[in-house]
């Protein structure tokens, strides 16, 4: 009988936290069809890691191992998991939406005349009939896809708790793909970091960010008293770096840094989940928007749904009296 | 080279949205409508391969409805020396396969050097019509790309990854790139530019000149407006803000407790 598979995601011997999230979307959904789940772990010499794997409670895990699978290529993996797939023929096929697997992904899907189901953060079945649910407009509305059996899907961060998987001993099955090194078309250098950050938000207990809302560079010192008065980090969303209105190393989220503060002041954010990922974890959100319907409004703790240009020297006026 | 940009036009990004009657799509008539954000960045990017090449062309490819001829002509206005506009009215009862087979088809009639698309679009953010182009047209691809400069008959680029890694690559050409917004400085069109983009050519297609047989392996059953489930504490800021901020202060002050 057919399974779901989960394609986990490892580089250099080191586990993709996200992973384990995939592997509990798809626990669940073999759940919900009476299915098993089974687990890949693709490279060289991942013996012990898909060891790791086969210690939670799940059928297989399948260690597609080949010298060529070193490091990641797109041609490399494509080529690998479609002849695991072509042998093991899983009902679906789930992967963590990583930056690889966006790489990788569409491309093996394409191998079987499939689309993958991208980003998707929740997972609903009736029957034989599947439908993952996914955002369109950067979280602003969500999507139901249907998709048949041989689908493939990725899951997008934070949506599934990895905590959930029950731990169990599953059986380790060696794959061994035949991959020929002409297939290989891109060469890869070692990957590698820009010069070191001056600024470290991480250390940071107080951070106002700063997004697209605030409209042009010249309105940068409205955000900039706030943060003076806090005491806090200037911190902002991908755009306002792009545009180079903040250096580079101000910039939280999937490309930026993960930072975790006592409070973090979202200013004219609309909450994309590239942008959540990297502030999440703080331990109290404060969202200031004009759009009560930004996503960023849904992991807020507090929030001011207003103009920003109204609201923020307000703000820095009310906290200039408290500390006063 | 020869380079061709895949462009999308999307919903301004401020839209305010509203599902349709039947749930299927949103209300469009209300929208502005504008380019995908990455893929002006892809388009920049093409314009200045060419100029510091000194030759070649740049080709927008653009599947959408008859509004889209909007945002090609702004393409051309920026320097795109001719366009293609595969007629499509709607979008979203294609799946990813099924548009990135009717550019693909398009794309395989020209025989470029070089395909750029953005890495996302702002609307469906599938995040991979352009690696499923480049499957379909049997040619290597990179994604997520910061950084590009030719050499020879190859390409070097340089590739996001997570965390703030990058990782360089050189890839033969023909390729295809997906390039992500910030690498590099968008222009603005010129006047002269967007006298001259009524000129040129805008070559357009419909699905059954390309012969694509079209389906869909994932149907989009319904949109809708997210449940919320997280209750912020909202203080309501349009009428009286200094109010509304003294009323966050009092949470930052006494449960947050970080003034
Ligand atoms: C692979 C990939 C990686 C990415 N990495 C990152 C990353 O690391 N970090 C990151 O931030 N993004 C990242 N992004 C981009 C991300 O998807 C979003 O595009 C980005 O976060 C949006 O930034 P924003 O919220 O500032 O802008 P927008 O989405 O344009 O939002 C602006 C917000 O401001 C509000 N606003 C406008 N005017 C006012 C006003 N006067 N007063 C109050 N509110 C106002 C609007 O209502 C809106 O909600 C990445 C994307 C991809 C595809
Ligand atoms: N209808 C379209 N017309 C032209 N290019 C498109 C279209 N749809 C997607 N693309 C290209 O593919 C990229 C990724 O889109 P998506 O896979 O929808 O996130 C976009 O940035 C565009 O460059």
């Amino acid at each position: 009988m057919s399974s779901v598979l989960v394609v986990l995601e490892q580089q250099g011997g080191k586990w993709h936290r996200m992973s384990w999230e995939a592997l509990a979307a798809g626990a669940e959904l073999a759940g919900k069809l009476g299915l098993s789940v089974d687990a890949a772990v693709v490279g060289k010499g991942v013996g012990t890691l898909a060891g790791e794997a086969a210690q939670k409670s799940i059928g297989k895990v399948y260690a597609v191992d080949h010298d060529l699978l070193a490091s990641y290529t797109a041609d490399g993996y494509t080529a690998a998991l479609e002849q695991l797939i072509q042998q093991t023929k899983p009902a679906f096929v789930l992967f963590p939406h990583t930056y690889q697997v966006r790489d990788f992904a569409p491309k093996l899907a394409t191998r079987f005349d499939r689309v993958l189901v991208s980003d998707v953060i929740s997972i609903e079945a009736a029957g034989s009939g599947v439908t993952f649910v996914r955002q369109l407009f950067q979280g602003k509305l969500n999507a139901n896809f249907a998709a048949s059996t041989g689908a493939f899907a990725s899951i997008q961060a934070g949506a599934f708790r990895a905590e959930s998987l029950a731990a169990g001993t599953a059986e380790v099955v060696n794959f061994a793909p035949s991959v020929d090194a002409s297939v290989i078309r891109i060469q890869a250098e070692a990957p590698f970091r820009e010069s070191s950050r001056a600024v470290d938000l991480t250390a940071a207990e107080i951070i106002v960010s700063v997004g697209r809302g605030i409209k042009e560079q010249d309105n940068i010192p409205v955000v900039e008293e706030l943060a003076a008065a806090l005491g806090a980090e200037l911190a902002a969303s991908r755009p306002i770096c792009d545009a180079g209105w903040l250096p580079m190393e101000r910039q939280v989220g999937s490309s930026g840094q993960t930072v975790s503060p006592k409070v973090y002041i979202a200013v004219g954010i609309s909450g994309a989940i590239q942008h959540l990922v990297g502030m999440k974890g703080s331990k109290a959100i404060v969202a200031i928007n004009k759009d009560e319907n930004a996503p960023i409004f849904e992991v807020a703790d507090y929030g001011i749904v207003g103009d920003l240009f109204e609201v923020v020297p307000a703000l820095v006026a009310e906290v200039k009296k408290a500390k006063a | 080279m020869k380079i061709i940009v895949a462009i999308k036009q999307v919903p301004t990004r401020d839209s305010q949205l509203n599902v349709a009657d039947g749930g299927k799509w949103i209300e469009e008539d209300d929208l502005t409508f504008e380019i995908n954000e990455p893929d002006a960045y892809a388009l920049e990017e093409a314009l200045q391969l060419k100029e510091r090449d000194g030759e070649g062309e740049v080709i927008a490819l653009c599947l959408g409805p008859s509004r889209a001829t909007q945002t090609i002509r702004e393409a051309l206005a920026k320097g795109a020396d001719r366009a293609i506009h595969i007629e499509e009215e709607q979008l979203e009862g294609l799946d990813t396969l099924g548009i990135a087979k009717l550019l693909a088809a398009a794309v395989k009639a020209e025989n470029p050097d070089l395909i750029l698309t953005g890495l996302q679009s702002d609307d469906f953010g599938y995040g991979q019509t352009g690696v499923v182009m480049a499957e379909l047209l049997g040619i290597p691809h990179a994604t997520i790309i910061m950084q590009v400069e030719k050499q020879g008959n190859a390409i070097k680029v340089k590739r996001e990854l997570e965390d703030g890694w990058f990782q360089n690559m050189t890839i033969p050409l023909p390729a295809l790139l997906t390039i992500q917004s910030g690498i590099n400085k968008l222009r603005y069109a010129t006047l002269m530019g967007i006298k001259k983009a009524k000129t040129k050519e805008i070559k357009t297609v419909t699905a059954s000149d390309l012969g694509v047989p079209q389906g869909a392996s994932a149907t989009l059953d319904k949109v809708y407006m997210p449940q919320r489930t997280k209750q912020a504490v909202i203080f309501q800021g349009g009428d009286d803000p200094a109010k509304a901020a003294a009323q966050l202060v009092e949470k930052l002050k006494f449960e947050v407790r970080v003034i």
